[in-house]
């Protein structure tokens, strides 16, 4: 085995995590997760610890 | 001054610093890139016995200013207010957030006073010296610390898509910085680099070509993916492709930047793989402009009122464009032609004017007025929004298309050969065909200037705050 069968193993490694990736993220059972996740842009409004108190903020 | 509010929840302080930061070292930047503009074009009026005003000084100063001044800012600024915003909770250690800032203002002072003293080491978008690199790596373990501290006292489960690019960003901008700027000091502001020759080549166009890819493109992204939909008002377009389109951006980028040494004492097989890993870049890259471009859809009415949002949609366009461009030049036969013509500066400016400009104004436009206590995107004046959106985008314009003019003509006048196998053209003729190109760039130059110096006012008047905040979005102008 030379430096060759490395590279090519590499770029093999990497196919695979290519397609792993579109796998995991387009499979049906992380749909809602993901429709949840799209949305925290717009669940920023309300302020979840607003009864908390803040670490004062100073200036000026 | 006005009456900047103190959010409940959400950390601003900072946030606002460096948003009032970001509008201050634009108007700076482009001004000194206006400078050099009108250098090239008229050297006999510009012409000047002080060193510190020549070309070769004030051009990594402009670099430098607008890259990690403006756009640096811009970064610092929405990072803050993302994270905070999706993660349901304030900045982990404030005070070093406050720190951050400090640091990165004078990081920004002192290339400002070095770069024109003469004062670099001679890297491309790399220039500073060895004492104000070591200034930036301490700013930016602290930038991590405040950014990643924050991701892990999240009150939310996922972290939202715009998060991973920042990650990204953040993580291995300070891996290329390190690395490229490995050096032995000599003097207090004289260093060597440790690499040498090509070596030396190699690390500094990895370096370089991913300030691109991840300062200037994954940190944006990160701005886009949630500016976007925020100001289009509707979740993004899908985000299993931003996931997608994420791993597959950053796995690639990193290994592009041979392509900016096509030709050279480069061994050829990197040289191919650079270019073979840059036009596979083009796939995730515009995975991200439609992912952008398609949360309008249904809401493209909008475009029509909200000037806001033309910024934001309008750099997606170019960043699409601009990203065919690159993986297209960096075609070892394209390069050929394109390489060290003005067809790169004007590939630069499609994506640092059109794509990181644009986007993080259209930001900006919606971040200020919420740091003042309105409504996002209630600027003072929404007409003036449309004004520089205007500006902006025509200066963009002439600059590109006066530098593809440039670039093809120089790149075809320097390999013209006559019969008897001389040169057709002196480099000389070149250069004074490029005048009327020149002449064009400057003007598009200060349009998109004075475009920024309208919105510096109107920053002024919102700081102001001159009228009652129910200038709303829909009085607009068409």
């Amino acid at each position: 085995m030379d430096a060759n069968d490395l590279r090519g193993i590499t770029t093999l490694i990497v196919m695979v995590a290519f397609i792993g990736v579109c796998i995991w993220a387009y499979s049906s059972k992380r749909k809602s997760r993901f429709d949840e996740a799209s949305q925290l842009p717009f669940s920023d409004e309300e302020t979840p610890e607003n009864n908390k108190s803040q670490e004062k903020q100073t200036h000026e | 001054m006005s009456n900047p509010i103190d959010h409940s929840t959400y950390n601003y302080d900072v946030v606002r610093k460096f948003a009032v930061m970001t509008v201050v070292w634009g108007v700076v930047g482009m001004l000194v890139g206006v400078i050099i503009a009108a250098q090239l074009a008229w050297p006999s009026i510009m012409y000047t016995d002080l060193p510190w005003l020549t070309f070769g000084r004030l051009r990594p100063l402009h670099t430098n200013a607008v890259i990690f001044a403006f756009g640096g800012s811009a970064l610092f600024s929405t990072s803050y207010f993302i994270v905070q915003r999706t993660c349901h909770t304030n900045l982990f250690a404030p005070g070093l957030a406050k720190l951050t800032f400090w640091g990165w203002q004078l990081v920004i002072l002192s290339a400002a006073i070095t770069l024109p003293m003469g004062y670099t080491s001679s890297k491309e978008y790399a220039e500073l010296e060895w004492p104000i690199d070591i200034l930036i790596t301490l700013v930016w373990v602290c930038y991590g610390i405040v950014f990643f501290g924050t991701i892990v006292k999240r009150k939310t489960s996922h972290i939202y898509v715009a998060n991973w690019f920042f990650g990204a960003f953040i993580i291995t901008v300070a891996v290329l910085h390190i690395f490229n700027n490995l050096e032995i000091p000599v003097a207090p502001f004289k260093s060597y680099s440790i690499y040498g020759g090509a070596i030396d080549a190699m690390m500094q166009w990895w370096y370089g070509h991913n300030a691109v890819g991840f300062f200037l493109t994954a940190g944006f992204l990160g701005i886009m993916y949630y500016f976007v939909p925020k100001q289009a008002e509707r979740p993004v377009y899908s985000y299993r492709l931003s996931i997608v389109h994420f791993w597959a951006l950053i796995a690639t980028y990193i290994w592009a930047g041979p392509h900016h040494l096509h030709y050279t004492a480069l061994p050829n097989w990197t040289q191919t793989l650079g270019m073979v890993m840059s036009l596979i870049l083009l796939a995730p890259s515009w995975g991200g402009m439609i992912n952008g471009v398609m949360t309008l859809s249904g809401a493209w009415h909008k475009l029509r009122t909200d000037p806001i949002l033309k910024f934001l949609v309008v750099s997606l366009s170019f960043y699409g464009m601009s990203t065919f461009e690159g993986p297209m030049m960096a075609i070892k036969t394209v390069n050929a032609l394109s390489h060290y013509t003005d067809w790169t500066i004007g590939h630069v400016h499609s994506g640092a004017l059109g794509w990181v400009a644009m986007v993080s104004i259209g930001a900006m436009y919606h971040l200020i007025p919420i740091m003042y206590g309105r409504k996002f995107g209630e600027m003072y004046s929404i007409r003036l929004i449309n004004i520089h959106f205007w500006l902006a985008t025509i200066g963009t314009v002439l600059y590109i298309a006066s530098m593809w003019v440039n670039g093809i003509m120089q790149g075809l006048m320097w390999r013209a050969f006559n019969d008897d196998g001389t040169l057709t053209y002196s480099f000389v003729e070149s250069v004074e065909a490029s005048y009327p190109g020149y002449m064009i760039r400057a003007i598009g130059g200060v349009l998109f200037l004075t475009g920024m110096l309208i919105m510096a006012y109107n920053l002024w008047k919102t700081m102001r705050a001159d009228v009652p905040s129910a200038a709303t979005l829909t009085e607009q102008s068409a």
